[in-house]
């Protein structure tokens, strides 16, 4: 009840900003916004594999471009259609473009997690490093398949997808991946993941199914790695092969990384502050792709364990810590 | 059967390239336990210190076998260099640090030689001077061999005897593989395991540059990002031959060349960057420690 209370209340809340924002800021800071939500996304669901579960995948860009390819076709061959016929009967239009994106986004996170499933099942088996050179091998794949698909745009990619995606949608999509994880860590389930992140053995000693739970993480991570990939393709509308190279996962990596593995909060702080790093960073102009490395490299090293380590940040905790010590006593 | 042939010879020429920087990953890896995604642009760099030398000693102009050997050698000397700042500056501080650390700190160091070589040589392509005119020899049956890739052959060909010397014969190689065993039961057997780490970078830097140099003598276009490619598979050749061994190394380059060579000639050249990760996957689902690797023990 009372989730169900926070997601009606953000769901206003980012419909209101979503009204005011274009009357406040101009275009480029609200795609930079759309943009921060989109990695944020990305990044929690990595969080869910490498930071939970201890699993390496360093193919998440791979997963996108399933979501993002596999969301945009259905909105062209179905989706339009779903929106003229529900104009005709006098739906709004802002529903009936809402409605044909929400089923776009879940075919795309859907078909990302069905490969989650069929790549994950065979190679989490696997230990360690051969995960990630398997992701890594499947993003790669993923990626000259597209280019060689001509149905799908090959080199050239796949224009006029109907710009449907909004701040209020990738919000939505934020808010959804943080719930469902916070929610995950709680349950047994998570506690599960978390055993088998801090020692597989022992877990598997005491019960846990490992490969199951592994597969469980791989597959809800894709699910949203998909439905980011649906967002950014209905945002830009526009998709090239090129967006969803192994850098691409590498990016969201260094999110998870930077912000403390297995903490949400800090994997969102993370994907806020890299992606703005890059924008921020425009003046310098082509000091800035060697400002960032640099940048990336002197934290690692300052702070090995990530911004937040394995922290959280939420707003009890902060409300705690600036209670008056009387009271706390 | 002529084209077969033609191609395996083609391929083999490309496989030894791949073994030569896979040689790096692997001893890296074996050692460290760290993929080092920096080593595709020290093959890159290995590519730009050759045509500064080569444009200084002006072999183009006047070529001759030791100019050659001079652009070869000082770039294999910088590379190493090279190598010796990375490790000291980057992966030294996050060595005590979990292993993602040090991948990210690995990756961080990848971006900043390709967009600092972006900043220092531009984004064009520069082209490698053509110091050894292209000659073909008929080989028979229709088959040729051209001296450019005779010289990738034999030089890589005696840079791996010669690695497989300093590791099976000499102190160094000894304290190597003593290492990548234990770093502990190593270092209380009085070997001091950080210069040891730092020989090791040294030498996979030098492989690499000797493969950039290489390479950039058949194809002389070079600009900063073309190390990605190459780097990621040669990383997936050494797993292909279990990662950690050496022989492995230079077995999964062969494999990898062979099989990117026949499928643009027998496929499709858009599939040559595909053929790669379709090939590791099948292995690894079947052997997963790769063709040559042991499987780890595992202790409970």
């Amino acid at each position: 009840m009372r989730q169900l209370l926070w997601l009606l209340g953000a769901t206003a809340v980012l419909a209101a900003i979503n009204v005011v924002l274009p009357r406040a800021v101009n275009p480029y800071i609200i795609q930079i916004i759309v943009l921060c939500g989109i990695n944020i996304i990305l990044a929690v669901s990595l969080n869910l594999i490498n930071g939970f579960t201890g699993q390496f995948s360093i193919g998440h860009a791979g997963f996108m471009a399933i979501g993002g390819y596999g969301s945009a076709m259905f909105t062209l061959y179905v989706g339009v259609g779903w929106v003229s016929v529900f104009t005709a009967a006098h739906v709004p239009v802002p529903v009936a473009q809402g409605v044909a994106l929400l089923a776009a986004l879940i075919v795309g996170g859907l078909l990302s997690a069905l490969a989650g499933y069929l790549v994950g099942l065979p190679s989490l088996r696997l230990r360690g490093d051969y995960l990630a050179i398997v992701t890594l091998g499947f993003g790669e794949i993923i990626r000259v398949l597209i280019l060689n698909v001509d149905a799908v745009g090959g080199a050239r990619g796949l224009p006029g997808i109907p710009g449907w995606a909004n701040f209020f949608w990738v919000g939505l999509g934020v808010t959804a991946v943080i719930l469902v994880s916070r929610h995950l860590a709680m349950s047994t389930h998570g506690r599960a993941l978390f055993a088998i992140r801090d020692d597989e053995i022992a877990a598997e000693a005491l019960g846990v199914d490992t490969t199951s739970y592994k597969v469980l993480a791989f597959v809800m991570g894709s699910f949203f790695a998909g439905v980011a990939g649906g967002l950014f393709a209905h945002f830009l509308s526009y998709l090239n092969p090129n967006s969803f190279t192994f850098i691409k996962s590498i990016e969201v990596i260094a999110m998870v990384v930077l912000g403390g593995m297995g903490s949400i909060s800090g994997s969102v702080m993370a994907a806020i502050v890299l992606t703005l790093l890059p924008e921020v960073l425009r003046p310098v102009k082509e000091y800035r792709m060697v400002l960032y490395s640099l940048m990336l490299i002197v934290l690692m090293i300052t702070r090995p364990g990530g911004l937040l380590g394995s922290r959280e940040i939420s707003l009890s905790g902060l409300l705690r810590r600036f209670r008056p010590a009387r009271e706390r006593a | 059967m002529a084209e077969f042939l033609q191609q395996l010879i083609n391929g083999i020429t490309q496989g030894s390239v791949y073994a030569l920087i896979a040689l790096g990953y692997t001893m890296v890896y074996g050692i460290l336990r760290l993929i080092n995604f920096a080593h595709g642009d020290v093959y890159m760099l290995g590519a730009f210190f050759g045509l500064f030398i080569a444009r200084l000693t002006r072999a183009q102009a006047d070529p001759n076998p030791l100019k050659a050997a001079a652009v070869l050698l000082f770039a294999m000397i910088g590379c190493g260099l090279v190598g010796f700042v990375i490790e000291r500056f980057a992966y030294k501080p996050v060595r005590k640090s979990s292993r993602l650390a040090a991948l990210i700190t690995a990756i961080g160091v990848s971006l900043l030689l390709e967009n600092g070589g972006m900043l220092l040589f531009g984004a064009d392509p520069k082209f490698f001077p053509q110091f050894i005119p292209a000659r073909q020899f008929a080989l028979g049956m229709g088959v040729t061999i051209s001296n450019q890739q005779l010289i990738i052959l034999v030089v890589s060909i005696s840079l791996m005897l010669g690695l497989r010397f300093i590791v099976l014969h000499t102190r160094a190689g000894k304290a190597m593989r003593a290492v990548s065993y234990s770093h502990t039961a190593a270092a209380l057997m009085g070997i001091s395991v950080d210069r040891i780490i730092t020989f090791t970078f040294v030498l996979g830097s030098m492989l690499a540059a000797a493969a950039g140099v290489l390479v950039a003598l058949q194809n002389p276009k070079i600009e900063p990002y073309m190390g990605i490619m190459p780097g990621l598979k040669a990383f997936v050749a050494a797993v292909l031959g279990g990662i950690g061994n050496i022989p492995g190394a230079v077995l999964g380059g062969l494999v990898m060349g062979i099989a990117e060579v026949m499928v643009v000639g027998y496929l499709s050249p858009t599939w040559r960057d595909a053929i790669a990760f379709v090939l590791l996957i099948l292995i690894l689902l079947v052997r997963p420690s790769g063709l040559l690797g042991q499987p780890p023990a595992e202790k409970v």
